[in-house]
């Protein structure tokens, strides 16, 4: 029992902070948050469906180094992200940005809303006739009657 | 009428879409440069690190980079057809070891053959990153005027060779000026 609570308590004393990414923080908070938002917003392209920040590839350690050095450079946002889609092309960005080969991309949501919205106008409308041609179904047979 | 029209409508494009989505590789990522000038590198040799490898020996001549690593299975499975495609002598073949051990790299090349007339040793993964390299084996064909023409991701075959590099070699070589 005192062996079991000392493994406890030994289990409980080990950090659980197994990052992916090894490098050091910026010293400069502004900067790490940069660091951090850039890598959660490249793709990393061994493992598609992960950011350079969640991969433990052995590119996406490469990656997160350049972004480390150009931050560190001076670089702005828009450099960086220049930089890997010179490399890469649009798809290293997990926010594609609006062109011509992505427009359908972007507007597909608004417009399946749009013609989702109208379908439904639709049936409501035809229920609503439907229902008044009953209720005048209704009245010319309480005339009649 | 509409009613029954709409969802089969929507069913007829959604199974183009995927009808076509059957037929694309989603790991095949199209290289932005293509018709581009191939990034500059200059790197100790595999073989002699005294000895710096650089794409600028090649200017005015066409040549072909594959990017390899002897812990890449489909390098493994490419290196019989490298060794063919290099001894056509049509192009010279430059390696691109990328984030290798140097003497294993080397021991690969001893034991399986030597397919380049050159290789560069990219130890971190810069030069790779500047040619947009995610995933070895990759091949690149250059350009006497110095443009990528073309790029090849997967392992490499003699029918690729033949179906994808070749024509593309001899146009460029017809319009040189």
């Amino acid at each position: 029992m005192k062996a079991f609570a000392v493994a406890l308590l030994l289990m409980l004393a080990t950090s659980v902070a197994f990052g992916i990414d090894s490098g050091d923080d910026f010293p400069d908070p502004v900067l790490q948050a940069r660091y951090e938002r850039l890598i959660h917003d490249l793709r990393c392209l061994v493992c598609q469906n992960e950011s350079i920040a969640d991969s433990n590839a052995g590119l996406a350690a490469d990656l997160r180094r350049e972004v480390r050095e150009m931050l560190r450079a001076g670089k702005s946002d828009q450099e960086i992200l220049a930089f890997m889609t010179d490399r890469y092309g649009d798809f290293v960005l997990f926010r594609p940005p609006f062109v011509a080969r992505t427009w359908i991309l972007w507007l597909a949501p608004a417009l399946l809303l749009v013609a989702g919205a109208w379908i439904a106008a639709r049936i409501v409308r035809q229920r609503q006739r439907l229902a008044r041609e009953d209720a005048d179904d209704s009245d010319l047979d309480a005339g009649s009657a | 009428m509409l009613r029954y029209l709409l969802p089969l409508g929507g069913l007829a494009v959604l199974v183009v879409f995927l009808f076509f989505g059957l037929h694309r590789e989603p790991s095949i990522i199209p290289s932005p440069l293509i018709g581009k000038p191939a990034p500059p590198f200059s790197l100790p040799s595999v073989t002699d690190p005294s000895r710096q490898v650089t794409n600028a020996t090649y200017r005015g001549r066409m040549y072909v980079l594959n990017v390899w690593g002897t812990w890449c299975v489909g390098c493994r499975e490419e290196h019989s057809a490298l060794l063919a495609i290099a001894r056509t002598n049509v192009v010279p073949i430059v390696g691109l070891s990328w984030k290798d051990d140097r003497p294993l790299a080397i021991e690969w090349l001893k034991q399986l053959g030597d397919p380049y007339v050159e290789c560069a040793f990219d130890a971190d993964g810069r030069v790779a990153i500047d040619w947009g390299v995610y995933g070895a084996p990759e091949t690149f064909l250059v350009d006497a005027q110095g443009r990528v023409i073309h790029k090849h991701i997967a392992p490499l075959t003699e029918a690729i060779w033949q179906r994808d590099f070749l024509p593309r070699i001899q146009a460029a070589a017809g319009t040189r000026p």
